[in-house]
């Protein structure tokens, strides 16, 4: 009995050394590309090595993260060593646990307000040069209780984008791109057929809301003290949704087996989709020959609205090497680098000084730029997610009429005020 | 003289403490301390962002296994579905893989079947690969488009979007014969979910992984079977044909019950690891057709960051378990009086 338990132990730690094996060439592989430079003179902060945990979009991004942390530690006299996270949330949270957090990691403007709270992140924001320019409004989602904790790193909004030559064949032409909700259920419905949806898009919230804004409501209020979800104007956006699934017009990627918008609209699946600025990247990569246009996304009974996505340069509370963390991420978010990132992985500068050298070079993605102006950040207070993710299985529903968007709304409404009084 | 047999007796049981030392080490560090934390975790409000032992730690009673089983709220609502999803897929799973596997291992276990060896191989291939490749070719098989509607279509049948299909089985039959609308008296609810909820039967997601589990795992008891048929005694058949029992007979009569304590193994086993069951529902995504208790804990821990609910859920699905087997022992006792 008892070599068999010793056997087992063995065959235990054996199973746990190849694992830490296996992780360890996981993190090596995107490591060996990434910076290591001796010399220059650095000043005050030389001789540091960073750690950084991005979570990047794809092998473009993060080539450029590590490309501007070579160039960085160069001139410094330090030493970055950039991590791509598999699951940046669960990295991140198991290192923060285990008390020796990255000094430096990307934080999304919905998990921001939990790291505060859980006193994980420095309060470096000010700290940047001129980190009053970035948009107000991505400023807002990374500030709490009056702190403004830390720069925003790019960000993309959602705009339509559409399938040209799905657009000629059904007989459209440039002036025809909708400027309001009935005109987007005429041209759907046109584009619609033969194998072609004329809406794909993805059933969460985070595309669903944009049309919630659009109709004048939102999930909480301005000061998000209060759940606004059971608002008459959010229930005409799921109804106008609702009636665009039951035309037909309007599909989720799933019912035309694809993962996301880009694909099918990449895939020729849709005419149209509702995706942000990270679907040019994709489009150019697995869809060259699918010519699109990106335009704005259609005005709602309250005007026009978008929603915003953003991330910031979090520095941790526990990282000993804040200083030089500060002075990375200030070189990271000049316009110079901004521009080399929007170039190389089609995000947009957080920069309000970039702003017009970015449409300049990119005119074909004014429609995203256009849209900084009335964008709304997502829903952001801990515990939210699983109130997100339980409202976004029911989407589907709204096609076959098994959810209905009153008590799809009533029950947003019970669980986000209950997740909220939880804070 | 009786002193220096104690003192040898006490050397003799401190080396055998030396020499099992490393084993109960391992199991000490890697086992106990663990099990200790994760409960003490369920009593707390870590959120995963510092050292759960530190100050900034709460301790918050019952409120964790409150939210989950008496608070009327999301958690609780969630939970509800995924031990409803998880019941159904013991339900068709633990004996759907006890039957083929006991039908394959009589299967290779007949000395007139002509290449044993390479069936007993075939039948135990989808059990040593990993869960994990064999999930996404299910992925790619059960696709709207795919080829098992592929080939449902030659048929002229239109095959379901599995995967994305969150209707419950028992949902589509009762529609099938008219039932569509909830009856009034399956309107109570039960922790937060109607009757008719409960009674959705799994989905047709949940369907797919079925299949997908009883394929890979009948190969593993399909070997403990064998093993187990190997040793039924030989006389035992011949006597029965000397009385004249036919080959069902035989199998009913004599191999069923020399399999017993097998088949209760099986069955144990079975049970215990599907209610466990998590691989193949993080693979087929945060769908809550088929998200199961340990998903949810996976969930609630790193996603959310709760660990003290995920902890939680851990220990009520621990008694879950512990209570089920129990009863199983109860109803099926190993040897019949």
């Amino acid at each position: 009995m008892k070599s068999v338990r010793g056997k087992r132990i063995i065959a235990a730690a054996g199973i746990a050394a190849v694992l830490t094996t296996a992780a360890a060439c996981g993190s090596s592989g995107p490591s060996k590309s990434s910076g290591s430079s001796a010399g220059g003179t650095g000043g005050a902060t030389s001789g540091v090595t960073l750690q950084v945990l991005i979570g990047s979009s794809g092998d473009a991004e993060t080539n450029a993260v590590v490309a501007a942390g070579n160039a960085w530690a160069a001139k410094t006299g330090n030493k970055v060593v950039v991590t791509p996270a598999k699951d940046l949330t669960q990295q991140l949270t198991q290192s923060l646990a285990g008390g020796t957090p990255p000094d430096i990691f990307y934080v999304d403007a919905s998990k921001f307000q939990g790291l505060v709270k859980g006193n994980a992140l420095a309060d470096v924001g000010e700290k940047i040069t001129d980190s009053t320019d970035m948009y107000p409004n991505l400023q807002k989602a990374f500030t709490q209780n009056g702190q403004y904790y830390c720069v925003p790193k790019d960000f993309s909004t959602l705009a339509l984008e559409v399938n040209t030559d799905l657009w000629t064949k059904a007989g459209l032409t440039d002036a025809d791109y909708p400027k309001t909700w009935d005109q987007l259920e005429t041209v759907a419905k046109k584009l619609t057929g033969n194998g072609v949806t004329g809406l794909v898009m993805s059933d969460t919230l985070d595309r669903i809301g944009a049309f919630m804004r659009q109709a004048g409501g939102s999930v909480v209020s301005a000061d998000g003290k209060t759940v606004t979800a059971d608002s008459p104007q959010n229930l005409q956006a799921l109804d106008y949704l609702q009636k665009l699934a039951k035309e037909g017009a309007l599909k989720f990627p799933k019912q035309v087996d694809t993962g996301w918008g880009g694909e099918a609209l990449g895939k020729g699946k849709a005419a149209m989709t509702i995706e942000g600025n990270w679907i040019v990247g994709s489009m150019s990569k697995d869809y060259p020959n699918v010519h699109y246009k990106v335009v704005p996304l259609p005005a709602g009974p309250a005007g026009n609205a978008t929603l915003s996505f953003t991330n910031c340069w979090g520095v941790a509370q526990k990282s000993s090497h804040q200083a030089a963390a500060v002075d990375f991420i200030d070189y990271l978010t000049t316009v110079d680098q901004q521009m080399s990132f929007a170039k190389s992985f089609g995000v947009m500068p957080s920069r309000q000084a970039a702003k017009a050298q970015f449409t300049q070079q990119f005119p074909d993605q004014a429609a995203f730029v256009t849209g900084a102006d009335n964008a709304f950040g997502p829903v952001g207070f801990p515990g939210f997610d699983a109130v997100q993710k339980d409202f976004d299985s029911k989407i589907q529903g709204l096609a076959d009429g098994s959810s209905d968007p009153k008590s799809m709304l009533s029950s947003l409404q019970k669980n986000a005020t209950d997740a909220l009084s939880n804070n | 003289m009786s002193s220096t047999r104690s003192q040898e007796n006490r050397r003799q049981a401190l080396a055998g403490w030396f020499f099992v030392s490393p084993a109960l080490l391992g199991l000490i560090i890697f086992l106990v301390v663990p099990i200790v934390l994760a409960l003490y975790v369920s009593f707390t409000n870590w959120d995963g962002l510092s050292n759960p032992l530190g100050g900034d730690v709460k301790w918050v009673g019952l409120h964790n296994y409150q939210q989950l089983l008496t608070h009327d709220g999301l958690t609780r609502t969630t939970f509800a579905g995924a031990l409803r999803n998880n019941f159904w897929f013991v339900l068709f799973v633990v004996p759907a893989q006890t039957a083929l596997a006991l039908w394959l291992a009589v299967l290779v276990n007949n000395k007139f079947l002509k290449g044993r060896s390479f069936f007993r191989t075939a039948f135990y291939f989808p059990s040593i690969t990993s869960s994990i490749a064999i999930t996404l070719v299910f992925l790619f098989l059960f696709q709207g488009g795919g080829a098992v509607n592929g080939i449902l279509n030659w048929f002229g049948i239109h095959g379901p979007n599995w995967l994305a299909d969150s209707r419950g089985v028992i949902h589509v039959w009762l529609s099938g014969v008219g039932i569509t609308k909830p009856p009034g008296w399956t309107q109570h609810t039960v922790m937060g979910q109607s009757l008719w909820d409960w009674f959705s039967g799994p989905s047709i997601a949940m369907m797919v992984i079925i299949f997908l589990v009883v394929w890979t795992t009948s190969g593993t008891f399909m070997l403990m079977f064998l093993a187990a048929l190997q040793n039924v005694n030989e006389d035992l058949y011949e006597a029965g044909e000397l009385d004249g029992a036919g080959s069902w007979q035989r199998f009913r009569y004599i191999t069923l019950p020399s399999l017993r304590p097998t088949l209760l193994l099986v069955l144990t086993l079975g049970m215990i690891g599907t209610w466990q069951v998590f691989d193949q529902i993080y693979l087929t995504g945060n769908n809550p057709a088929t998200r199961t208790p340990a998903y949810m804990s996976f969930d609630q821990s790193f996603q959310n960051n709760h660990f003290g609910v995920g902890s939680a859920i851990a220990f009520l699905l621990f008694a879950l378990i512990m209570v089920l087997t129990l009863l199983q022992r109860r109803i099926l006792p190993e040897e019949i009086d």
